[in-house]
């Protein structure tokens, strides 16, 4: 790898992701609205800390520094974390949980499809696994945001917070910067700035059978990636590192 | 949502083998009805297929009639075909 410092940040934003999305779905457990989504939600959570776990495994051989999956994920202080503000927003009622889900898989189905031709071996083996997971996870989010937008009074309006409240983290999905760009060119990761209009029109079609509209956001909410986050998110991360910061270097 | 319809699950859990019915999911409407089946049922890798049919459309025989319907057969050991001599051409039927 030409860019090592390039590759291991890009891992981390992936992986961060991953693991904190995947564990926002897992809070749902035990608590969804019906059994059905007592499953489906975990289920989706598996996929992505499954891919987290990866990530990690081959960030730690990309840094070279002996740090296993674990230790990227329990150790690490809340402003080593690369992952987008739109993952760690908080689950909010079932419709913030759902429409965060959409936004954020149907930006990584097309990513991941175009990772599978990435020029290292190993993340395209992840790609080739995320793709088809995060594919079922558009089309589940997707038909709720259709059947809560267009569904009854209460749920079409709990929809359209939902949208005004998360739009504005959309952005960040695209934002560009040095990682982006050297990955783009040394074939590792696709350009994010280039799966925009595909993902515009993701939205638009399952908006538009929701009732929805997309809103214009002038200011987007940016920060994630450096390393600064939302107060939510430290309550996130200290329920999430708790075992390993309680009792250093548990297992079970 | 609680009040969704219910919906009948089969899998098939291979191809060559039929549908088989496994449960059943509440559900708005047939497509999240196979989501969900998808979701609660083919966890662990249990099937290729599923099917989904809503429970009201199955017509169900009376459980008071059990004694006319299935006793009758039970005296009927010949309906069985174990009384033939099975040619060992044929191999294992």
């Amino acid at each position: 790898m030409t860019d090592q410092p390039a590759f291991l940040e890009l891992l981390l934003r992936l992986g961060d992701d991953c693991l904190v999305l995947g564990h926002r779905l897992s809070e749902w457990c035990g608590h969804a609205p019906m059994l059905e989504e007592d499953l489906s939600m975990p289920n989706m959570a598996l996929d992505l800390i499954g891919q987290a776990r990866s990530i990690y495994t081959r960030a730690g051989e990309v840094e070279g520094k002996g740090r296993s999956e674990d230790d990227l994920a329990y150790l690490r202080a809340d402003r080593e974390y690369r992952n987008l503000l739109l993952v760690e927003r908080p689950n909010g009622d079932f419709a913030h949980t759902m429409l965060r889900q959409f936004y954020y898989a149907a930006f990584m189905e097309p990513y991941w499809r175009e990772a599978v031709a990435s020029s290292d071996a190993a993340l395209a083996g992840i790609a080739g696994k995320a793709v088809k997971e995060i594919g079922y996870h558009v089309r589940h989010a997707g038909e709720w945001v259709i059947r809560l937008g267009d569904g009854t009074e209460e749920s079409a309006r709990r929809m359209a917070v939902a949208v005004d409240a998360l739009h504005p983290y959309t952005g960040e999905l695209f934002a560009v910067d040095g990682v982006t760009d050297a990955m783009a060119a040394a074939g590792v990761a696709p350009d994010p700035s280039a799966l925009r209009p595909e993902w515009d029109a993701t939205i638009d079609t399952i908006f538009a059978d929701a009732g929805l509209r997309r809103p214009e956001v002038a200011y987007p909410q940016l920060g994630g990636r450096q390393g600064c986050h939302g107060e939510e998110f430290g309550f996130l991360l200290a329920e999430l590192q708790y075992m390993q910061r309680a009792y250093p270097a548990m297992t079970w | 949502m609680t009040d969704a319809p219910l919906w009948e699950v089969f899998i098939r859990p291979r191809n060559g083998l039929s549908h088989v019915h496994c449960g059943s999911v509440h559900a708005a409407d047939e497509v999240m009805a196979i989501q969900a089946a998808r979701d609660v049922y083919t966890r662990r890798g249990e099937g290729n297929s599923i099917w989904v049919v809503p429970s009201d459309a199955i017509t169900a025989s009376d459980p008071a009639l059990k004694e006319q319907n299935f006793e009758p057969a039970m005296s009927k050991i010949y309906r069985h075909p174990s009384f033939y001599e099975i040619p060992e051409d044929v191999g294992h039927m």
